[in-house]
């Protein structure tokens, strides 16, 4: 589904990436792990498009076409979705008003039949259960005044109206207390299926105890240290970044280039 | 994505030119252009009196061009050509008589003057160019005692009440566009509710230019007795022209005791090209009186064309316990340059006013709002609310907020709340990533941004309102 050949990016002439290879097959779950300013955010932005983020090598296939070549809304509309770390709020535009246009939007681009506002509600009720979600946030402002669980909650509700073929989790659990990290997890993991895969970006192990993934890659400097399964996660909660971070600056792989 | 710039918008479908024959007196303002409006339509003396006054005072005022935020060459008054009627029967006894060209061109422009294919509920008084060339619904109105007339029919049919109410909310000399206007304007629309009725449907006037040389001067006078409510809704286009072409209006409303007047404006002249050639001068003095106890006076306003706005649509809060309100949108794009806001002033006792005013600047445009609140002594717990927002799009507009504040009652509140924001680059990317356009994405935040203004409107205005807004600012940002 998504390929990822040599990708180096940078923000404001900084490079940030350097060189990640990754596949990611329909139905898995992948974890993006690694410490602070190791490039995991940036990785899901670039994925997603994000203005300020140049790309100057390598290329990202998504079911076989160039991913860097598209718009982020032509992205979108293509299956291809982010929930953001820090959502954004939107005065004025309420929650389903919002909802109802992204979802029309994609329905259009692939030639299927749009909503009227009586319908959606309909299946915005449907799909607000999958994280417990009441009525009332629908008719508030897009993020607006929502705690910080609520913003998390309502990326999810957003992924679940949808349905991307790939979502990618930037950080979905920081800032989440353990109630608020349930429910999140517990609405990802029913969108889960094996049509689909998900990537999550994560600093902890914590968030993969309730999300299960197939792979996990450790970044360290805008590289892919270590790749291993779902245990690599637990060795890491046991002994911290240090470790691959000297092991890679051992092997002069990444030694920042100044 | 390139940092904001800013690419042309949308054409504006409105700039055609009706092919029509006109009676058109020469350009140049003089005491004998004014006499000859006046003949030409038939006035009283008392008429021809009332323009005089205006006219000698006009003479003696300066424009007003240094405390505007605005920017534009002297207007050379002698250039102008203040009359400018299609040729047509003088009276018209009904509607198959005007001009079939001039029916077209309105139902061009979405204002279709056939009773039976308008929308339901809405009477229109179509104005072109000087004169009203039709006015719609009146034998129904006139059922309910409501009369809705052009200003020439109410100067000829109803002096008494014209004489009574014209100039005693904007008088003649107020300031330079009102004495401008009080001199030569040609025509306009006339409501009058009578006491304790609801009009049964809403009134509008559509104010089309036509004549590139010519300016448009009318007059607008609304007054509801006692117990009577009115909502009202104007709307104005004009024809793409590289020249300028003034637009100097006034409007006078008057609400008796527990009358309330809705005023809703969704304004749409041509904004001028983007290098900012051509487009409407709008000079405009709007101003409500709410005379009697309890009464209500409401503005509401789109503003999204002229090439410059001046305007302040303002509320005298004279009765005990009546009320202001003041709701604006004003969009500038390109060169466009807005000064608008409002004055609220405040006698009587317990009056409340409150001002929600959003300016949302683009391109290389300037946005201002002004606005004036005062309490004077005898008003006492006088009550304001005043919240100003702007939004910047892009690097090179500019949005400016001017409140003025006097207070002279210490029982009375006066709050105020201003905020100025953008559109942030994150903001766009939330949206796209959800698969919305960046087109798209513009016009969702900013129609949030007005959602307070465009509640005050009613239903299909506040629908084309939103279309309007999404179409000026197609492609600002890019």
């Amino acid at each position: 589904m998504l390929e990822i050949r040599n990708l180096h990016a940078s923000i404001d002439g900084k490079e940030i990436l350097r060189g990640i290879n990754l596949t990611v097959k329909k139905g898995e779950v992948h974890a993006i792990m690694g410490p602070n300013g190791s490039g995991k955010s940036t990785l899901a932005k670039v994925i997603a498009g994000h203005p300020d983020y140049e790309v100057t090598a390598g290329e990202v296939l998504f079911e076989g076409r160039n991913l860097l070549e598209m718009a982020p809304d032509e992205r979108a509309r293509e299956g291809v979705f982010m929930a953001f770390q820090y959502p954004i709020e939107v005065p004025g535009v309420s929650n389903a008003q919002f909802l109802r246009l992204a979802y029309n939007e994609k329905q259009k681009h692939h030639g299927l039949e749009e909503l009227d506002p009586l319908e959606f509600k309909d299946l915005l009720k449907e799909r607000a259960k999958v994280v417990e979600m009441e009525a009332s946030f629908m008719t508030r402002s897009v993020n607006e005044g929502f705690s910080g669980g609520e913003k998390k909650r309502n990326e999810i509700l957003q992924m679940a109206v949808l349905e991307p073929k790939l979502a990618v989790l930037d950080e979905t659990d920081s800032g989440l207390d353990i109630d608020a990290l349930r429910v999140v997890a517990g609405g990802v993991n029913q969108l889960q299926g094996p049509e689909n895969a998900i990537i999550v970006v994560t600093h902890y192990q914590r968030l993969l105890n309730y999300i299960v993934p197939d792979f996990v890659h450790v970044l360290a400097n805008g590289r892919i240290a270590r790749e291993g399964g779902k245990e690599l996660a637990l060795e890491l909660e046991e002994k911290g970044y240090d470790w691959i971070k000297a092991e890679q600056q051992e092997s002069g792989a990444g030694a920042p280039a100044n | 994505m390139s940092t904001a710039e800013f690419l042309g918008n949308k054409e504006y479908k409105y700039g055609f030119v009706t092919d029509i024959e006109s009676d058109v007196i020469p350009r140049g303002l003089t005491e004998d252009t004014v006499r000859l409006i006046s003949a030409k339509k038939n006035e009283p003396e008392w008429m021809l009196e009332f323009r005089l006054k205006a006219y000698r005072h006009w003479l003696t005022m300066t424009e007003p061009k240094h405390w505007p935020n605005l920017h534009y060459p002297t207007i050379d008054y002698q250039d102008i050509i203040y009359y400018s009627a299609p040729k047509q029967k003088p009276t018209k006894a009904s509607l198959d008589e005007v001009d079939p060209e001039l029916l077209k061109t309105f139902e061009k422009l979405g204002i279709p003057l056939q009773e039976q294919k308008q929308l339901a509920g809405v009477a229109v008084d179509a104005v072109f160019d000087s004169v009203s060339v039709a006015t719609t619904y009146k034998e129904k109105l006139k059922k309910h005692g409501v009369i809705f007339c052009s200003f020439t029919e109410a100067i000829k049919d109803h002096p008494d009440l014209v004489k009574k109410y014209l100039g005693s909310v904007v008088p003649t000399n107020d300031n330079f566009f009102a004495a401008l206007n009080s001199a030569v304007f040609s025509d306009g629309s006339f409501c009058f509710i009578p006491k304790g009725v609801r009009c049964p449907m809403e009134l509008s006037t559509y104010f089309r230019i036509n004549n590139s040389e010519s300016g448009q001067f009318e007059r607008t006078l609304i007054v509801a007795e006692e117990g009577s409510h009115v909502s009202y809704l104007e709307g104005c286009t004009a024809p793409k022209f590289d020249k300028n072409q003034l637009h100097a209006a006034v409007v006078e409303l008057i609400a008796l005791d527990d009358a309330q007047i809705k005023y809703s404006t969704v304004q749409n002249w041509y904004a001028g090209d983007e290098e900012g050639r051509g487009g409407i001068y709008n000079f405009v003095t709007k101003r409500g009186k709410c005379a009697g106890r309890n009464s209500k006076i409401s503005w509401t306003q789109v503003e999204t064309g002229s090439a410059i706005t001046w305007k302040y649509p303002s509320c005298i809060l004279q009765g005990d316990n009546s009320i202001g309100e003041f709701y604006s949108v004003a969009l500038t794009n390109h060169a466009q340059q807005a000064d608008t806001g409002t004055k609220m002033i405040h006698l009587g006792k317990n009056t409340r006013s409150t001002i929600i005013s959003k300016g949302i600047a683009a391109g290389k445009s300037n946005n201002s709002y002004r606005g004036l609140v005062k309490v004077m002594p005898k008003a006492e717990n006088a009550r304001n609310y005043t919240q100003c927002d702007s939004m910047l799009i892009g690097a090179s507009s500019g949005a400016n907020t001017f409140p003025y504040i006097e207070v002279m009652n210490d029982t009375s509140s006066v709050e105020h709340e201003a905020s100025t924001s953008k559109i942030s680059e994150e903001q766009l990317f939330y949206l796209q990533q959800r698969g919305i356009s960046q087109e798209d994405a513009v016009s969702l935040i900013i129609n949030g941004f007005c959602k307070d203004v465009f509640l005050q409107l009613p239903m299909e205005f506040a629908v084309e309102a939103q279309r309007l807004l999404g179409l000026k600012l197609e492609g600002s940002v890019g």
